[in-house]
């Protein structure tokens, strides 16, 4: 069970794709997966045979629980010790306590992962062992949000609000939480312990700056007049494309932080923060955005919108992005001021494209603009080098069609 | 296509894109993006829906047109009555 972004802990094996003796491709898909987020695809990262499933459809498992077994090509079958070295899993066996080094750098690694799970260790600060055995908490139920997957004090606290908020809710005799509001209530917990990690740990700086958008507006109005509707373009996607090509300018704001310091990446995956109207965020990833056209990076984007609402995304959609954007100016937000999502470097927020005075070449005019936003990681850059990142953003849209 | 087939279609295309949403209660004066809390993305499939649906091209200086479903209804008219002729 792939760790799916910082805050998953489980997920439900839906559906097998494929079975047993099939032959799979890198990048098909093999399963489906219930999780917080909604059904997830899992895609196959090995070429080879598959040689058995492990867990059934309605299973729920921990991250890091092996579904099944893939054997290589160019391997044949063995049996007993030699199997470990002939085959490769679909998803690597990552104890959830020990999650950080046994998961590739690249994925976020679970803040939330103190799961408990037989024959795990679940690690609990003395003080939330105290703070539970006051309140009666079972530590079985609480999860953890400390460094790597510890409980601390305050998720036994926040198990204890949630309990009480849950029974207070209820009146006697209701029916039991339907399946989405349990979802959407996992789901709060989740984004509540990356985010409270990421505050905690993460020493933020914030930076933003004003960007003219006359002709990025100009050349959409242009471009989207001579096309069909099915190919017209968001201001959105060319915001996405410009701080993709500004990280290669800046590139240590491109990244994953881990123990060892940080990782920096040369692949570029924007994650986009898609809120969901139901409550919560997913934050998938569009893969290679530096290097791919607009058209192609806003059709990859509906995709990923049309997904994300339907509750459809793919693993490596949910675990591989570099930096995250977000874009909150829908219903008037002027300015983002972000929160980093662990273990990325970086976060840049756009607000809304509204009409103000500015000034060129000494005349005031009007003229429609963006306020740009940078929060990131000061272990790794200075404000010196995210004023850079930002000049360069507005440097680009100042051509955009060349983007 | 009489208006109740219009309108039909219309709900159904926006049900596609906010499957959430209770229709019943959705005011025919007032915009879709306050009712159902869309977005710029939400908007452009709503109106690649209703261009696929009803074959009509749709300039994007015209989508303030289609912000409720009274617009919509006047707005997707004249090509609907022109498909009976």
């Amino acid at each position: 069970m792939p760790t799916l972004g910082a805050d998953m802990q489980a997920g439900t094996l839906v559906e097998w794709r494929k079975q047993a003796g099939d032959r799979v491709a890198r990048g098909e898909i093999i399963a489906e997966v219930e999780t917080d987020k909604g059904l997830i695809e899992i895609e196959v990262f090995t070429p080879g045979v598959i040689e058995r499933l492990l867990v059934a459809p309605g299973e729920q498992v921990p991250v890091g629980t092996v579904l099944a077994i893939i054997r290589e090509d160019g391997t044949s079958a063995e049996t007993g010790a030699a199997e470990q070295s002939t085959t490769s899993a679909v998803v690597a066996p990552a104890p959830v306590s020990t999650a950080a080094q046994a998961i590739p750098p690249a994925v976020a690694p679970p803040p939330t992962a103190a799961l408990p799970v037989a024959g795990t260790r679940v690690r609990v600060s003395p003080a939330a062992r105290a703070r539970a055995a006051e309140l009666g908490i079972d530590l079985s139920t609480v999860v953890g949000g400390g460094p790597r997957g510890v409980i601390e004090r305050e998720d036994v606290e926040r198990t204890a609000a949630v309990g009480e908020g849950r029974a207070g809710a209820a009146p006697a005799g209701a029916p039991p939480e339907t399946a989405t509001s349990e979802r959407q209530t996992r789901m709060r917990q989740t984004i509540a312990a990356a985010m409270a990690r990421s505050k905690r740990e993460i020493p933020h700086y914030y930076l933003a700056q004003t960007i003219d958008m006359q002709r990025v507006t100009a050349w959409l109005g242009d471009a989207n007049a001579r096309r069909p509707v099915t190919e017209r373009l968001l201001a959105g996607i060319l915001l996405i494309k410009a701080v993709a090509l500004a990280l290669r300018e800046v590139p240590e704001l491109n990244g994953t932080w881990s123990e060892e310091g940080a990782r920096l990446r040369s692949d570029v995956h924007v994650g986009v923060a898609i809120g969901l109207r139901q409550g919560g965020v997913v934050v998938p990833a569009l893969h290679d955005v530096d290097r791919r056209t607009v058209d192609d990076l806003m059709q990859g984007f509906r995709d990923l919108v049309t997904r994300a609402r339907r509750g459809s995304l793919r693993s490596s959609e949910l675990s591989e992005s570099t930096i995250t954007v977000t874009s909150l100016g829908e219903q008037g937000v002027e300015t983002v001021f972000g929160v980093i999502y662990p273990p990325q470097l970086a976060i840049v927020g756009f607000g809304k494209i509204v009409e103000r005075p500015w000034v060129v070449a000494g005349q005031v005019v009007v003229r429609p603009v963006v306020t740009a936003t940078l929060a990131a990681d000061h272990r790794v850059t200075d404000g010196h080098r995210g004023g850079l990142f930002l000049a360069a953003i507005d440097r680009l849209l100042q051509t955009p069609e060349r983007l | 296509m009489t208006r109740d087939e219009m309108q039909a279609t219309i709900l159904r295309v926006l049900g596609e894109i906010a499957p959430e949403a209770d229709f019943a209660r959705l005011d025919p004066q007032v915009s879709f993006r306050d009712q159902l809390d869309l977005d710029s993305m939400d908007v452009l499939n709503f109106v690649i829906g209703l261009h696929t649906a009803f074959g009509v091209d749709i300039p994007e200086a015209d989508y303030a047109k289609l912000a409720t479903l009274e617009g919509c209804l006047e707005y997707l008219q004249v090509p609907c009555a022109a498909a009976r002729t």
